[in-house]
């Protein structure tokens, strides 16, 4: 009986150390990460109080700074609004991974600098799980497992090594319009 | 090899010859910003260290979303934002026009071979004129703002080829529902979407623009038509003094994949809850029981459309059990609609008739609806929580569908009522 409550107290300290997974399913759209009716806000830590709000409404209450959110195809359909990625950015989620992204959805993430990585596959990622992103690596691994990330597109790598759009846009003075780059 | 439409529009754009999956820094023709994704745009513009807009002479800013204001702090952003176009000399239509894919159309602000970008995802609707047209968000939208340019990623074109002639009561919207329904709603992603055939060239701008306004809901970065007579009639009236050219795909061009669809088999259809590319024949659906119907919207509140719900309307009334909701995409349809008695039809029947503006499909202006209750809409969007509660249900069909199911209070095949 000792024994089995050190392991729950142990177990408990385990979970509040480390960052944990949110996971949702295929094509999360916008709507769903932040309704229409909260648009009005700007504030990323205001929009984070209301994310994925009739959804899920514990997300709000419950997640904390590093958590990651987990998406399987298609996550961010939808709508253009950057108040989708600020509002999880707002909530402390450095990285959101999943299968394949909304193309809007993506480049604005990378734009706030909230980072989008895809892997081949999220299906055993676990919701809860305890998760960890090394991106010297590029290996996320969920629970003790080890996944690979895929790379970052070149071009958006130097907007989110900057830190995102805006820091990139401050270090660059004026763009050479038709410079081509690789994909 | 040869090149598809879209690379030839980034190419010309750009002086050099550019191939799908190269990335450009290309110019902005035009950039349109609204009252909801405005604000944060202005706000990364200024971060970026912006002080005056690079071209004010292309940018467009019009409130569509909460207009007339529906909160004190819907107000105040669009304070906010009416500040920032005088003090940078930018053309504000306010909430006086109507919804702003619509306005940048029939103001043309859009034309073939331009790049125009708008921070909202149905942006991409204005490759129904043979524009390179897309959605981009706020911080995009900033650095387009600070330096007149924008990055693209030249995507690759799936090309969707339409034969054979619309049944009655058949048209653009049933077959849109039905290609999203095809593809899915990632089937198309990074990729643009080239709209052709006999059916496409017969089909009139408005159609075009049904078309094309839900390429996004396949991912696509645009939809898009390769300009012909009608467009340049349309632009005529728009961009006096615009010569017409040619702009099409190269018959050797290079297309990831090429659908062929046939109208004359196409039944309405109707995207059932909560994705878009959940689409099934009317008749699956028909019997449905539904509190709401929402006519309007950049898919579908063009006078063509609020032409068709009036024919199915015919001189009968709308069900007391339903809520109609008809709404004109613009002003300058509002006023085609008015003059041709529609409205005073619509509101003899008992519909509400609201001014030009996204409406319900904005998910939080008004016309939202409770738990446990059914929208049926002519709009392009069904996620869940989209018209409202998240225990709602919202279906989307054509202006006939809806007018046809507004009658009866269920779900109804336009043709047989």
């Amino acid at each position: 009986m000792t024994q089995q409550m050190e392991k729950e107290t142990i177990r408990v300290v385990t979970l509040e150390a480390f960052p944990r997974v949110w996971k949702f399913g295929d094509d999360i759209d916008t709507d769903a990460i932040i309704p229409g009716r909260f648009l009005t806000i700007n504030d990323p830590a205001e929009l984070a109080k209301h994310a994925f709000e009739g959804t899920r409404d514990e997300f709000a209450r419950e997640v904390r700074p590093g958590d990651v959110v987990v998406g399987g195809r298609n996550f961010g359909m939808g709508s253009s609004r950057e108040h989708a990625p600020l509002a999880l950015k707002g909530a402390g989620v450095r990285f959101v991974v999943a299968e394949s992204f909304a193309r809007i959805f993506y480049r604005n993430a990378v734009n706030v600098g909230l980072l989008p990585l895809t892997t081949a596959s999220t299906a055993a990622f676990e919701d809860g799980a305890t998760v960890a992103v090394d991106l010297v690596a590029n290996v996320i691994s969920v629970d003790g497992v080890s996944y690979l990330l895929d790379p970052v597109p070149g071009f958006l790598q130097r907007i989110a090594d900057a830190g995102g759009l805006v820091e990139y846009a401050r270090t660059i003075g004026e763009v050479e319009l038709c410079s081509t780059g690789s994909r | 090899m040869g090149s598809t439409l879209v690379e030839k529009v980034f190419s010309a754009r750009c002086g050099t010859a550019v191939r799908a999956g190269e990335v450009v820094m290309a110019p902005i023709d035009a950039a349109m910003i609204h009252d909801i994704t405005g604000p944060l745009a202005v706000r990364t513009f200024r971060e970026m260290g912006g002080e005056r807009v690079h071209d004010p002479s292309r940018v467009v800013m019009l409130f569509d979303h909460q207009v007339p204001a529906d909160s004190i702090a819907a107000a105040e952003n669009q304070a906010f934002m009416r500040g920032f176009a005088r003090e940078q000399g930018i053309r504000n239509y306010d909430l006086r026009e109507g919804v702003c894919h619509q306005v940048m159309l029939e103001k043309g602000h859009a034309a073939p071979g331009e790049i125009v970008i708008g921070s909202d995802s149905h942006t991409c609707m204005y490759g129904a004129v043979g524009a390179f047209a897309t959605g981009v968000g706020s911080t995009d939208m900033g650095f387009a703002l600070r330096f007149g340019a924008l990055y693209f990623r030249v995507p690759e074109t799936i090309r969707v080829t339409v034969e054979g002639t619309f049944p009655e009561r058949v048209g653009p919207k049933d077959l849109i529902l039905s290609i999203v329904g095809d593809i899915g709603a990632d089937g198309a992603t990074y990729r643009a979407v080239e709209f052709g055939g006999p059916v496409v060239s017969d089909m009139s701008l408005p159609g075009r623009m049904t078309l094309c306004n839900m390429a996004i809901e396949m991912g696509a970065k645009v939809g898009i038509v390769p300009p012909d007579e009608r467009t340049w009639a349309y632009l005529g009236e728009r961009r006096p003094g615009i010569t017409p050219f040619e702009l099409a795909s190269d018959p050797d061009a290079t297309f990831t994949e090429t659908r062929h669809y046939d109208a004359s088999s196409l039944e309405p259809q109707v995207a059932v809850p909560h994705n878009v590319d959940h689409v099934v024949p009317v008749s699956q659906v028909a019997g449905t029981r539904i509190d709401q119907v929402f006519i309007g919207s950049c898919t579908n509140g063009r006078f063509e459309d609020l032409s068709d719900a009036a024919e199915v309307l015919g001189d009968r009334e709308f069900s007391k059990d339903v809520r109609v909701i008809v709404i004109p995409a613009s002003r300058e349809e509002y006023l085609r609609a008015l003059r041709a008695g529609l409205i005073e039809r619509f509101v003899e029947a008992g519909a509400l008739v609201e001014a030009p503006c996204c409406g319900p499909c904005m998910g939080g202006a008004f016309g939202l609806i409770g738990p446990g209750e059914v929208s049926l809409s002519t709009s392009n969007r069904n996620f869940r929580g989209r018209q409202g509660s998240t225990d709602g249900e919202v279906y989307l069909c054509s202006a006939a569908t809806a007018a046809a199911s507004a009658v009866t209070g269920v779900i109804t095949d336009p043709r047989v009522i």
